[in-house]
């Protein structure tokens, strides 16, 4: 290597480092196409289910009565609505301070088998405004249809 | 009044600014014989005593809790304690971009008043593209965030500060930060006035590494506080995210580190010019970024106060120009920098191309992570980028310069063989093996935590080694530095393994005199009171916990409500003890008959608060790397100056 003149080792160093440069992001491309079926609202949930057991998230609305505590007195169950579909969700833990019934909700987890999207995080995050940032861009259409739903 | 002197100096600050620049650039294309040249050390000097002043009237003003100004009125409260009244003076847009400047224009007059070991026509340079880059905030301020704007007509109360925020902790993350940003700013200065003037040497890098080392030592600092903060605040039991504003602060410091470590082989050994050029454009571009993230609204988060398109579109504007424009310089003067000393790939310049490399790939997943919601929401459709990405995509780059890590700084400078340092091998290998060896068999751990653990174990042998065979009392204060930075890498890797691969969790609902356990703690709800503070309410319940049978210690974790705003926080109880911590959270009350039920989750987290001790060490690591370089340089000075005299 101490052959080799200042100018060929400034090029083999350039060389190193953009390889590992597109390496990683290649890597990051690759790894960042998986993480297009990383977030479902309810209705994706339904037409085009995930595997059971990998990990993705589920946003949408709680439904107006649909929240129910286990004896346990841990474990909740509710349903998340889009306005389309409904996915049930069983959640063990303390839930936010404001979730409630007819907020806006991501839940972190997996769905199971038997169809109920198990939750081993919920983000509802801390705040009276929050409303769950892939929620947002929801249709008026839609957003009127959720509330009127919600408020069944 | 005092606000109208704070805005007064705020544009007097400006003013001097554009001077600053305007000398510069003279003593640029005449040279530094100009008259206005002679003007810009006093210029940036008084700059930085108007920005103070300006953000002393501000704090004045928070202080007092001054209703007439709307920036106080939008922020505060009288009720408040005070020093979250003074916290409030940078826990808002206006006064955190105030902050900036002050910070920046400090370090600006520090550079014009001490700093003589450059040619002064570079000196100037620099101190020019700083007023560049200052001058881009002044107009962000005073055009489109005016702290000190009037309130018409004065409302009676203050809104109050958002609840989460108000923590001692919280109190000093922003500064901290704001350190470190600028200080990268001053390190992306002294890069462009060395492209400017083409004076890239290994005396460039020694200027600039103290600024690098600080900004690196106060971003090392913001994140590990910040990362003990989301802890023990959210009351969620984790302590790092992937939250883009966490990534906001990460990125600067995954830069700063590689700059950090390219600057000192600038300085040892005259290599690696254009890449710590290049480095020092990009901490400070990621600098920008993560302020851009933080402060344009673009995220939905608890530190994205200012939802305002209108200030976002600005800060990219800034950015754009700063970071295109050094870009272009970069790429117009980078192939006219004459290439630096050699090495063999089996040196100490090798071991740390490879920690540039890998921090650079790390850098880049990260950013791409960051940015790729985002990039795809403009498309159209939303994506969540979370642990499944950044967790292993990290990994696979840091893992191996972890293995890096424990024998390069044990090489040579320029050339060495593998074989002389074959020994120290042999003892890194042995702690990864055992520490392997140990974490599968006494507990069957997931991949990455067992790879972390043993590395840990391999990087902790390695980063003392350099001290072996030394008189420690003689050992350089630098050494000190690296060896305990190093070491700190590897305590908080393994805390972070520790934490993923032991941590035992119990989720109850509980009436007063019951019982649980979680690991080795028996706990028991001995009570749940309503308590009052100064602006919220809470349910407060006692525990009971023993540690393995011994005795009993009350810990009191609150669930709080407080009233301006209308929030409600979960306040954790920790209990720390050396071997890892219990933390505890109370919900609500359970919903059904009979005596009633309180929901806890219990956490108990082995060797977890390694990460933030590691975190410290880092720090102190770097910290002593600091002392140790500026007190070389002052003897170097005043040697320089009794030759002279």
């Amino acid at each position: 290597m101490t052959a080799l003149k200042a100018k060929h080792q400034r090029l083999v160093l350039v060389i190193v480092a953009l390889a590992a440069l597109i390496g990683a992001g290649l890597l990051a491309a690759w790894a960042l196409r998986n993480q297009a079926s990383y977030f479902y609202v309810p209705s994706a949930m339904v037409d085009d289910p995930p595997a059971t057991g990998q990990a993705v998230r589920l946003g949408g609305m709680v439904q107006e009565g649909s929240l129910q505590t286990a004896a346990d007195g841990v474990t909740v169950r509710f349903v998340v609505g889009d306005g389309q579909a409904r996915v049930p969700v069983q959640f063990s833990g303390i839930v936010p301070d404001l979730f409630v019934e007819g907020s806006g909700v991501v839940a972190e987890g997996a769905l199971r088998a038997d169809g109920t999207f198990l939750a081993t995080n919920l983000l509802a995050k801390h705040d009276e405004n929050y409303m769950p940032r892939e929620l947002q861009d929801m249709s008026p259409a839609e957003a009127r249809e959720t509330v009127a739903e919600t408020q069944e | 009044m005092i606000a109208e002197l704070g805005l007064a100096a705020l544009w007097l600050a400006a003013a001097l600014a554009a001077l600053q620049l305007l000398g510069g650039a003279v003593a640029l294309m005449r040279g530094e014989a100009e008259p206005l040249a002679a003007l810009v050390r006093p210029a940036a000097q008084v700059q930085a005593l108007l920005c103070a002043i300006a953000f002393a009237a501000l704090l004045y003003l928070f202080a007092v809790t001054d209703l007439s100004v709307a920036l106080v009125a939008d922020n505060s409260h009288s009720a408040k304690p005070a020093i979250f009244k003074l916290a409030g003076t940078w826990g808002n847009h206006e006064g955190s971009m105030l902050l900036w400047i002050t910070v920046m224009a400090l370090a600006g007059g520090l550079i014009a008043w001490v700093e003589h070991r450059l040619p002064e026509r570079t000196l100037l340079a620099t101190l020019a593209a700083q007023a560049f880059v200052g001058l881009g905030f002044y107009a962000f301020l005073l055009v489109s965030s005016n702290p000190f704007a009037r309130a018409v007509p004065a409302p009676p109360e203050g809104a109050g500060l958002n609840p989460l925020l108000q923590d001692i902790g919280l109190a000093l993350h922003p500064p901290v930060l704001y350190c470190g940003y600028v200080g990268l700013s001053v390190a992306f200065s002294f890069a462009v006035g060395a492209l400017l003037t083409r004076e890239v040497t290994p005396a460039f890098a020694r200027v600039m590494r103290p600024w690098v080392l600080g900004a690196w030592v106060a971003l090392t600092l913001g994140i590990t506080a910040g990362s003990y903060w989301a802890y023990y605040e959210l009351g969620w039991g984790g302590w790092w995210f992937w939250d883009p504003v966490e990534n906001a602060s990460l990125m600067p410091w995954l830069a700063a580190t590689a700059l950090l470590h390219s600057a000192g082989v600038l300085a040892a050994r005259d290599a690696l010019r254009t890449w710590t050029l290049m480095l020092g454009v990009v901490a400070f571009s990621m600098s920008m970024i993560g302020t851009f993230l933080v402060r344009s609204g673009i995220l939905t988060s608890v530190h994205a106060f200012a939802v305002d398109p209108e200030r976002g579109t600005f800060i990219l504007a800034l950015l754009t120009l700063y970071i295109g424009g050094a870009l272009a310089l970069f790429a117009l003067r980078a192939g006219t920098v004459a290439e630096g000393e050699r090495f063999a790939a089996v040196s100490r310049e090798g071991g740390l191309v490879i920690n540039n490399v890998a921090l650079s790939a790390i850098l880049g997943i990260v950013l791409l992570g960051t940015l790729y919601p985002l990039l795809t929401e403009a498309l159209g459709f939303r994506v969540s980028v979370g642990p499944p990405y950044f967790n292993p995509m990290g990994a696979i780059f840091f893992l191996p310069m972890m293995a890096v890590l424990a024998i390069g700084p044990l090489l040579r400078w320029r050339q060495d063989r593998l074989a002389r340092v074959r020994w120290q091998m042999v003892a890194v290998a042995a702690a990864f093996a055992a520490a392997l060896l140990a974490a599968w068999l006494l507990a069957g751990i997931a991949l990455l935590p067992l790879l972390g653990m043993a590395l840990a174990a391999a990087v902790a042998v390695g980063s003392v080694l350099p001290l072996a065979r030394r008189r420690l009392t003689r050992a350089p204060l630098t050494l000190w530095g690296m060896v305990l930075a190093h070491l700190g890498v590897a305590v908080a890797v393994f805390g972070m393994a520790a934490d993923s691969a032991f941590t035992t969790e119990r989720l109850v609902a509980l009436r007063t005199g019951e019982q649980t356990s979680v690991g080795p703690w028996q706990v028991t709800l001995a009570g749940v009171e309503p308590v009052a503070g100064p602006n919220w309410t809470a349910l407060s319940a006692t525990l009971q916990v023993a540690y393995a049978g011994g005795a009993s210690v009350p810990i009191e974790p609150q669930a709080r409500s407080f009233w301006a705003p209308a929030q409600q926080t979960s306040e954790s109880a920790l209990l720390t003890r050396w071997n890892g911590q219990l933390y505890a959270v109370v919900g609500g009350q359970a919903p059904g008959d009979g005596a009633e039920r309180w929901q806890l989750r219990l956490w108990w987290k082995p060797f977890v608060t390694c990460i933030w001790y590691g975190g410290g060490l880092i720090a102190l690591g770097g910290l002593l790397a600091l002392i140790g370089h500026v007190v070389g340089d002052l003897r170097r000075r005043r040697r320089w100056r009794e030759a002279r005299a």
